[in-house]
């Protein structure tokens, strides 16, 4: 009875074999995702700004991210921002917030612009979210004034009654740690994003004496804003 | 074989631990579940402490249920079944204890870490460097452990369960390792990698796998032994049980680009990964086909068997959720569905209807089958069945209804061609179903409460009962 094949010799010999089945397995379940990841890595048209390059700030020798404007194009975080950033994640801001405009009209109008992908290049990890139980943030930089920013971070529902944020008053007492920005920064250069030296000689200067709430406030203004983005323009199909 | 001999023969002595934690977590999981609930239908209750808002919890509330409650009852049921199917003895024992205590010290750093607010920023895989390389050790020693005692199995065949064990351990340890990929700043900071449209396909490969592998494989591998044992018939057809397995193990994979659907992730991921979620209704409904015609012929077993409702019921949510994320999948529905509730109510009843609810039924078992004895109060039993049903209904109904309405505030226009509703007014109305949501919830959480009660009280007993067996010489109870 033992011996009896049951099925195909070949799911025969994975069942007799588990070293057989542990090999198929590795091999099986690498193709899904090898198919889907890989190729986003080699495919120009992944990343709208290898057609239109305008989209990625291109800096001029010798410039710092001071002397970028907005709407010049995507540029990495200054040492603020990035202490926002962080601030952002750590207090898990998007569990309930999205920064990925999908290309709807209700969307347009409720949001602005359709985001793209090479807006978020200098995002580790990307902070697309899955979940909009607050609004999507990908563009809402410049929208409020920081003083309103400010006062809704606080207490959201001063603001907004309705809203159902929890209050952030810790933020504003929160000094930042200057000397961590820049480790922070070098670190974000490791992964390939482009600060120079500057970049990070600047962190003490621009973080010094900042709480976590000016932090949380210059990274909010600035999302969405870095490149201008024209509707008349087809980024990606 | 008496139970004595089968007490000797195999280590059951990690898997009761195992069986016994899983249960306290699943608790301690689903309460805090429904704190964060309560706080998005009261905001007041974030009580403006850092460590208990919304934002930090949530976190906690996934690892405690995903990692802590489902990992354990994972590791209890395949270091219980791999024994019994291949009729030997854990590869090693030690080795097993290994797990279980690192697997907890996860736990307990999860527990510390998530509420300070130390994470990676990527969902469902927040916990930071050294705890995902801690994970990553304690996992391969369970795959390694479950992997060598299959190879000294006393059987020819590897029986069907072990088959969707292994997928899982070998699915997950891919993922883990290539989703955290990152450069530690500090000793709990790290920056992933990865970014941008690359980051969220990684992140979602990983997000729908830890649900197609960890919390599907995984506890399919319970339900094809626990079923088969519990309904005392042999699986329904050998043949499905084939074609579930490999179509599942190919097909899941490729699932997590449809969490991408119109975002920046090209369009042909996204339309692949949702027309393979379509295709994966067939192996999934086949599983569920198999698992649940195993009763065939012995149906009047669910009146009395109040384990095998737990079994039965799980098979009905899998097959229920199994239908629902194709559907949300398909392109249309996605734009309605997505960023809204209706995501939450999904996985609620995959969640809660299919992992919650076979895991407790497998556990039922164990319990049983561990402490040799049977359930303290089968009243108990039945009354858990009862909560948990009708919690997940409510919890489920109420998502359904927030997450359409969500959708269809944010898009709808006036007269005038203006939107008709501003964020905040979705917000507003979102609030009874809050609250209902929570309700359901907390009645699923008081029903594991009930199992909790009704398991300590089993073992208390089995503990005062003179064993025969067991103890040649019982010396009378102190107490």
């Amino acid at each position: 009875m033992a011996d009896k094949i049951y099925s195909t010799k070949l799911q025969d010999k994975f069942e007799r074999n588990i070293w057989a089945l542990l090999l198929m397995l590795l091999l099986i379940l690498s193709v899904g995702g090898i198919v889907e990841i890989v190729p986003l890595y080699y495919l120009d048209d992944t990343m709208e700004h290898n057609a239109k390059p305008e989209i990625l700030w291109q800096r001029g020798d010798g410039q710092s991210l001071a002397d970028w404007k907005p709407g010049e194009g995507v540029r990495p975080y200054t040492a603020l921002e990035l202490a926002g950033r962080n601030v952002y994640i750590r207090e898990g801001c998007y569990l309930c917030h999205s920064q990925m405009i999908r290309p709807f009209r209700d969307e347009k109008e409720r949001y602005g612009h359709y985001s793209l992908a090479s807006e978020s290049i200098y995002d580790h990890p990307f902070q697309w979210g899955s979940k909009r139980t607050g609004p999507d943030l990908a563009r809402v930089g410049n929208k409020y004034s920081d003083q309103w920013h400010v006062k809704h971070l606080i207490e959201p529902r001063s603001v907004v009654p309705e809203s159902v944020m929890p209050n952030y008053p810790w933020l504003k007492d929160n000094m930042l740690d200057p000397s961590e920005v820049a480790s922070h920064m070098r670190g974000m250069r490791t992964v390939g994003v482009p600060y120079t030296d500057a970049d990070i000689e600047t962190a003490n200067t621009e973080t010094a004496g900042k709480t976590e709430m000016d932090a949380m406030v210059a990274y909010l203004q600035v999302m969405g804003t870095m490149v201008k983005l024209d509707y008349g323009v087809e980024y990606r199909e | 074989m008496d139970n004595a001999g089968v007490d000797q023969k195999y280590n059951f002595g990690v898997v009761r631990w195992f069986s016994v934690v899983s249960i306290i977590y699943m608790v301690v999981g689903t309460f805090v579940g429904v704190y964060i609930a309560a706080e998005l239908a009261w905001p007041f209750l974030n009580f403006d402490i850092p460590y208990i808002t919304f934002g930090r919890l949530r976190p906690l509330h996934t690892n405690a249920v995903i990692f802590a409650f489902g990992g354990c009852v994972l590791m209890a049921t395949a270091f219980y079944s791999v024994q019994r199917t291949c009729g030997v003895a854990l590869w090693s024992n030690g080795m097993a204890w290994f797990t279980f205590w690192g697997w907890n010290l996860i736990i307990v750093l999860a527990v510390i870490t998530l509420p300070l607010g130390l994470t990676q920023g990527k969902e469902y895989a927040e916990l930071e460097w050294p705890i995902d390389i801690l994970i990553a050790v304690v996992w391969l020693s369970f795959a390694f452990n479950f992997i060598m005692t299959i190879a000294n199995r006393k059987s020819t065949h590897i029986y069907v369960s072990n088959w969707f064990f292994l997928g899982m351990m070998v699915m997950i340890t891919y993922l883990h390792v290539v989703n955290s990929l990152a450069i530690p700043v500090s000793l709990f900071k790290s920056y992933s990698i990865f970014s941008s449209v690359q980051d969220a396909m990684i992140q979602w490969w990983w997000g729908h796998n830890a649900v197609g592998f960890y919390l599907t494989a995984g506890f399919l591998g319970i339900m094809y032994y626990f079923v088969p044992k519990q309904a005392d018939r042999p699986i329904f057809s050998y043949r499905l049980s084939v074609l579930h397995f490999w179509a599942l193990m190919f097909g899941y994979v490729w699932l997590g680009s449809h969490h991408l659907i119109y975002t920046a992730l090209p369009d042909w991921t996204a339309s692949l990964g949702a027309a393979i979620s379509i295709a994966m209704i067939v192996p999934s409904w086949g599983g569920a086909v198999n698992g649940m015609m195993t009763l065939s012929g012995a149906w009047d077993k669910l009146r009395t068997d109040y384990v095998l409702r737990f079994l039965i019921m799980s098979l009905a949510f899998y097959a229920m959720s199994t239908f629902e994320g194709p559907v949300m999948s398909i392109k249309t529905v996605n734009a309605l569905s997505h960023y809204t509730d209706w995501t939450i109510g999904h996985v609620h009843s995959g969640a809660l209807g299919w992992v919650g609810m076979v895991a407790a039924g497998a556990l039922y078992h164990l319990v049983t089958r561990l402490w040799k004895t049977e359930m303290y109060s089968v009243k108990l039993v039945n009354m858990h069945f009862w909560m948990a049903t009708i919690g997940i209904v409510i919890y489920v109904v109420a998502m359904w209804i927030s997450g359409i309405m969500q959708g269809l505030m944010w898009r709808d226009y006036d007269e005038f061609g203006t939107l008709t509703y501003t964020f905040a007014e979705s917000v507003a109305a979102m609030h009874p179903y809050y609250v209902l949501r929570t309700v359901g919830g907390f009645i699923f959480s008081v029903g594991g409460l009930v199992m909790l009660y009704n398991v300590v009280m089993t073992i208390r007993q089995a503990g005062a009962e003179p064993s025969a067996e067991a103890e040649p010489a019982p010396a009378p109870a102190q107490t």
